[in-house]
């Protein structure tokens, strides 16, 4: 490790916290520009994505986009799952155990 | 201050904690034990989940930490993912507006993903906002107990769990869960697209830094769409 986890590990918490008290402590002091406001939406939708989808069809680190491509396969049938049931647990389960069902079948 | 209400608040709020945390629980385990197999020890792994307390953060921190990438991107990594938290203090602070500054403390340190989702429901039903505020803490600490209990069971299991299993491939799946029931417009559906394509094209830059690049074009882009 060369960088100090320690002092990564502070910043971080003190920015999560500020984050999470920003508009907390501020109620009926402060309102925040519109276009901020509008743009903290698209916030979670653009950085999970960004995180997802290499995931499923880069994993390894080059481009994977086949039916012998387990995790692709499994994200599928996930994004199905949450899509329709909007329920987190189950997402989680049935994607995992479908990614298990392709590892095994693919191999 | 009636005591009975706040403490029966209080309840109800670890009450309805407690289906999310059967999805938590193994959530932190596996960070646990992801956080050892990327080369941090034991401690370091259990502080990160007092001080930081943001899942998905902690797991891009510490897949971070294994491929030794400078402080300065893992920082900024973090403050990006975890951003999204700005948009829950917003939506809670007309709630908590009338509470002195060491309770808006501490339900700040509280408000994640989990206990935002059950607490701005509470909150939009109707009733006495007077100790609504109890039923808060009681959800933020349910999730906070349950939080550092499963990194110290994933910290104590540590290398026990084989990396043919495929556990990390559980966070793609959590934030699939996450993502798509927020994906309800063409902006939100636009703004993820983007981001998605310029997540694949940027791949080959060091330290995830096309995680960055993707997640300002996809905002940019969602902006943009709702413009229009």
């Amino acid at each position: 490790m060369t960088t100090n986890i320690w002092f990564v590990m502070a910043v971080i918490g003190v920015l999560t916290f500020l984050t999470r008290l920003s508009f907390i402590a501020l109620a009926g002091r402060w309102d925040a520009p519109p276009l901020f406001r509008s743009a903290l939406r698209f916030v979670p939708v653009a950085v999970l994505t960004a995180i997802i989808l290499p995931e499923l069809v880069m994993p390894g680190g080059s481009l994977d986009i086949s039916l012998t491509n387990a995790r692709l396969l499994a994200g599928l049938i996930a994004i199905f799952v949450a899509w329709r049931t909007k329920n987190t647990v189950l997402t989680i389960v049935i994607g995992m155990a479908a990614f298990w069902i392709f590892q095994i079948i693919v191999k | 201050m009636n005591a009975s209400s706040s403490s029966q608040e209080f309840f109800l709020g670890v009450r309805d904690e407690l289906p999310i945390l059967v999805g938590v629980f193994p959530f932190g385990m596996i960070y646990g034990i992801l956080a050892l197999s990327m080369g941090m020890d034991a401690a370091s792994t259990q502080a990160m989940s007092a001080i930081i307390f943001a899942g998905s953060a902690q797991f891009m921190t510490v897949q971070l930490v294994g491929l030794t990438t400078p402080a300065a991107v893992m920082i900024i990594t973090a403050f990006v993912i975890n951003l999204r938290h700005a948009l829950y203090s917003a939506s809670v602070a007309p709630y908590v507006k009338h509470l002195n500054p060491a309770w808006k403390t501490s339900l700040a340190y509280l408000l994640t993903d989990e206990a935002y989702a059950v607490t701005i429901t509470h909150y939009q039903q109707d009733g006495d906002l007077q100790h609504k505020h109890w039923y808060f803490l009681g959800s933020g600490l349910a999730l906070w107990t349950s939080w550092q209990l499963s990194t110290a069971v994933g910290v104590f299991l540590g290398a026990q769990v084989p990396a043919s299993w495929g556990l990390e491939f559980t966070l793609a799946l959590t934030f699939i869960a996450l993502v798509v029931p927020q994906i309800k417009d063409r902006p939100s559906l636009l703004s993820a697209l983007t981001a998605g394509a310029v997540a694949l094209l940027a791949a080959g830059l060091p330290y995830r830094l096309s995680l960055l690049t993707a997640a300002l074009a996809g905002i940019t882009v969602g902006l943009w769409s709702e413009k229009r």
